[in-house]
């Protein structure tokens, strides 16, 4: 048989009939089989576990409109026992935390990770990354009692320094006599401010690991190719790592926002319950979601109790809104990355 | 072979007579002079190179051959301090640069990467960046600034000498990655002259290429011979031949540091090697 004629006349493709893509099916091995399902089972498990506490919480939220009408969403005051509760406070001072310790947070993770991949030498870079990781595992009642009795007296005279010269500003505006023989300390305390700042303590490690791990994928070829042309390493930074590691930022930004949106125990240690709307971060008092459910749950009953769980289905609703942005913005990859060789 | 001094490891080279003539009007050659004295490497506690010594003059290209762990990309990124780079990396002997050595502890080993360019095995463009800012990235990096009319001349002029200008002159807007792997690498060459570096190294800049791409990639080489002293590293033979004036031949025999064999005018390493090991590798032998 010669080259080139190899196709038996039964095997030849037969123009006249349309092809057709072939079904490939394989039977798996017991334990594939096995290993797939019991993974698949889990999986599903877990989403059914997400939607179930969603569809609870917002179960809630019919017998709470029922009762308190949309003011629920409207009236600043949570009055127990009254039937004119409502949640707008807690929602903005929720907000004003997690946009202070986001604030906070932003430099101090973007700059430590930065310094993690690009500047430390190797031993400092594993020392620092178990520190970084470890502040992750700190419980967030230590971060509390930290900031309330640690933090406290320092980010007061903070808060001070910053109402007298940029008192100005409505948002460092604060009611105390400015020219008081004594300070009013106690105006200055309890606030959003030092609430911000210790969630921050939360959000960094958060945030630092998700952008670390992207500014390290950052091509050692784009690098090299910067210094190549006499970068310095600032250069380098600017013009590879960061805008490699832009989704990276975003990501363990909104991550670290989740984050801070949900802390309820270092909240509660530290602001004052207050209900009143306002934008003076520096001044005592405000309340937040998790630390209004966190407060009244306790003694709360029948359509009380729904209220609370109708609040942190509002609650979950913003995580989760934050969260599946994240997601997106992390795992969407940059436009360059599909031009690799 | 009037002219031409055969050179054993330790010696540094001279240039062919031939070579010489091309300059002989009284300017000075374009480029700058590159010498590698004594020049041992290490990787931790292992050495790599021992005791290389080559002299890279402007006007002529210097090609690098040898097998792969022979130590000639090390030898490369010695040249302009990409060596460093690496944590356990160390060097022994001197590079110079015109005469001054480019590891002085008063030299910017910035200002000495911005003289000293480098052109990589796969290129490398800024993959977001736009072609012309891409051109003009090492501007950026370096701090310099540029009026509008100076910055287009430039992306123009860069483009020209790396033979991507009339390929990409209607899509300066269009991002560097989308380009071919061929087209990326001369965008790469082009950016590296943009800087106006005097020397110019070259890790096998084709090997990542298809036959066509390498062609034009040597074609522009060649026009470059004449502005900038050019070092390549190459593992394709007839490459070296194509496009070098001089060649030095690296070798790493089993369980010893690289080092230069041979090294000489090209004509004479390919056509009348000394060392039997040289003849062997150029003739396909091994490696």
């Amino acid at each position: 048989m010669t080259i080139g004629a190899t196709l038996l006349p039964e095997e030849q493709p037969h123009g006249a009939q349309p092809e057709q893509p072939r079904r490939i099916a394989s039977s798996l091995h017991p334990a594939d089989r096995f290993f797939r399902n019991s993974v698949r089972g889990v999986g599903i498990f877990v989403l059914l576990l997400v939607v179930a506490i969603g569809v609870f919480l917002g179960f809630q939220l019919v017998p709470t409109i029922h009762l308190y009408g949309w003011h629920f969403f409207t009236q600043a005051k949570w009055l127990p026992g009254t039937k004119t509760s409502g949640i707008l406070a807690a929602v903005v001072g929720t907000i004003e935390v997690a946009i202070i310790a986001l604030a906070v947070a932003f430099p101090l993770a973007v700059s430590t990770a930065l310094y993690i991949t690009e500047v430390a030498p190797p031993r400092a870079r594993t020392w620092l990354i178990a520190g970084v990781d470890l502040m992750a595992a700190v419980p967030s009642i230590i971060y509390g009692a930290w900031g309330a009795f640690e933090l406290e007296p320092h980010a007061r005279d903070l808060a001070r320094w910053l109402s007298e010269y940029f008192g100005w500003l409505p948002i460092f505006k604060v009611d105390a006599d400015p020219h008081a023989a004594v300070w009013e300390k106690s105006r200055f305390t309890s606030s959003v401010f030092i609430a911000g700042i210790a969630v921050a303590m939360m959000v960094t490690p958060l945030a630092c690991a998700v952008m670390r791990g992207v500014f390290a994928q950052a091509p050692i070829g784009e690098r090299e190719g910067a210094l190549a042309l006499g970068a310095t390493r600032w250069g380098m930074i600017r013009s590879v790592v960061l805008p490699f590691g832009r989704g990276g930022i975003i990501g363990g930004t909104m991550l670290g926002l989740g984050r801070a949106l949900g802390e309820t125990v270092a909240v509660l240690l530290i602001i004052a319950p207050d209900f009143g709307i306002k934008i003076r971060i520096l001044q005592t008092g405000a309340i937040t979601i998790s630390s209004l459910i966190a407060n009244f749950f306790g003694e709360a009953t029948g359509g009380q109790l729904r209220a609370l769980l109708a609040a942190g289905f509002v609650l979950f609703v913003m995580t989760l809104a934050v969260n599946t942005v994240a997601g997106i913005v992390v795992t969407r990859s940059r436009s360059g990355s599909a031009t690799e060789l | 072979m009037s002219g031409r001094h055969v050179t054993q490891a330790d010696r540094t080279i001279y240039l062919p007579e031939a070579e010489f003539e091309e300059y002989d009007d009284g300017l000075p050659a374009p480029g700058a002079q590159l010498d590698a004295i004594n020049v041992s490497a290490w990787f931790g506690a292992n050495k790599v190179l021992h005791r290389v010594n080559l002299a890279m003059p402007p006007g002529i290209i210097t090609a690098l051959i040898g097998p792969s762990g022979c130590g000639k990309s090390t030898f490369l990124r010695i040249l302009n301090r990409m060596h460093e780079r690496v944590a356990s990396a160390q060097l022994a002997g001197e590079v110079r640069l015109n005469g001054e050595d480019i590891y002085a502890p008063q030299t910017r080993v910035t200002d000495t990467r911005r003289r000293i360019g480098m052109v990589f095995q796969k290129p490398n463009p800024f993959p977001t960046m736009s072609i012309s800012d891409n051109v003009v990235a090492g501007l950026k990096l370096n701090g310099t600034k540029v009026s509008r009319g100076e910055r287009h001349q430039l992306i123009e002029q860069s483009l020209m000498r790396a033979g991507l200008w009339l390929e990409v002159k209607d899509r300066l807007g269009s991002a560097g990655g989308a380009l071919s792997g061929g087209q990326q690498q001369r965008l790469c060459i082009a950016r590296s002259l943009a800087v106006n570096p005097e020397v110019l190294l070259m890790d096998e800049p084709c090997s990542a290429l298809d036959p066509t791409s390498t062609r034009r990639i040597e074609q522009t080489i060649l026009d470059l011979r004449d502005e900038v002293t050019i070092v390549i590293v190459t593992h394709n033979m007839q490459q070296a031949a194509r496009v070098s004036q001089q060649c030095a031949f690296f070798l790493a025999e089993s369980g010893t540091p690289g080092g230069i064999v041979e090294s000489g005018a090209t004509d004479q390493i390919f056509g009348s090697p000394v060392d039997p090991r040289t003849a062997d590798y150029v003739n396909g032998r091994f490696g």
